[in-house]
């Protein structure tokens, strides 16, 4: 039990710690990589609710295909992005006050709310279920996945390509 | 269910608060992606969680994190078509530099 626990707290600190270097880097391709580290956190925290299925398409869309995605664009635009340059603008101080005041609310309201815990072990074959779900009952969204896929898919060239 | 409900929510609220600061504060047009993604992160989170403690035996909890990384797959490849679009006029994706349409 506490094993657990321990695991979880890890995690956090993994994913927590590296999301604090996504955004403090002075350069952003360590940003980036960092980034890497935090996605592959949060897997971690799928696999810790009995979700191997999402860690899985975590690793492979995020801190495979997204992060391939951003590193590219800091490539593209190297230029402006080196260390010399300014990396967080006048308002940290403002910001940082009003994050940590909807943190601490967020906190509060979470840790005091009586939810509804549920004894039941979860599905057994929970990847066979989804896969049926997405051709039955979630169908619909299924296809306007797709949809949208698609169209940010044929926007993105239309926007980056040369005139 | 070793780990308390609250102790996952409470990290999800973590990562989005992080995540938000990253887009209030940074100036680079990448990192504000950057914070998105951790944003969307921290979402999914909590949607996984609430499957597993709440309704277990139902599947709807896994498929709006799917649907929620296919959202973010598309905003990520738009949002960086835009910087690179932006980078190749302006030469610049400092966004408190791209002020063209503020009055």
């Amino acid at each position: 039990m506490y094993l657990v626990r321990l695991v979880f707290l890890l995690l956090s600190l993994v994913t927590l710690g590296s999301a604090l270097g996504v955004i403090f880097s002075r350069n952003i391709l360590h940003s980036a990589l960092f980034l890497i580290l935090s996605f592959i956190g949060v897997a971690g925290i799928y696999i810790l609710l009995e979700a191997p299925f999402l860690a899985a398409v975590q690793v492979f869309v995020y801190a495979g295909a997204i992060a391939v995605l951003i590193i590219f664009a800091i490539m593209l635009t190297r230029r402006l992005t080196g260390q010399g340059i300014r990396q967080l603008n006048e308002q940290r101080w403002v910001a940082a006050v009003a994050v940590v005041l909807l943190f601490a609310m967020l906190a509060f309201i979470l840790s005091n709310t009586d939810w509804q815990i549920s004894k039941e072990a979860p599905l057994e074959d929970a990847v066979n279920a989804l896969g049926q779900g997405f051709l039955t009952t979630y169908v619909l969204p299924f296809e306007v996945a797709a949809v949208l896929l698609l169209a940010a898919l044929v926007g993105a060239i239309v926007i980056a390509r040369e005139e | 269910m070793d780990v308390p409900l609250s102790w996952y929510l409470v990290l999800a609220a973590a990562l989005f608060c992080i995540g938000l600061y990253g887009v209030l504060v940074r100036r680079n047009a990448v990192g504000i992606l950057m914070g998105i993604e951790l944003m969307l992160n921290a979402v999914n989170v909590n949607l996984a969680a609430f499957w597993r403690y709440i309704t277990p035996r139902v599947l709807i909890g896994q498929a709006f994190v799917i649907f929620g990384i296919t959202v973010a797959a598309a905003e990520a490849a738009v949002g960086l078509a835009l910087v690179i679009a932006i980078y190749r006029n302006r030469e610049t994706i400092n966004v408190d530099e791209i002020d063209l349409m503020r009055w």
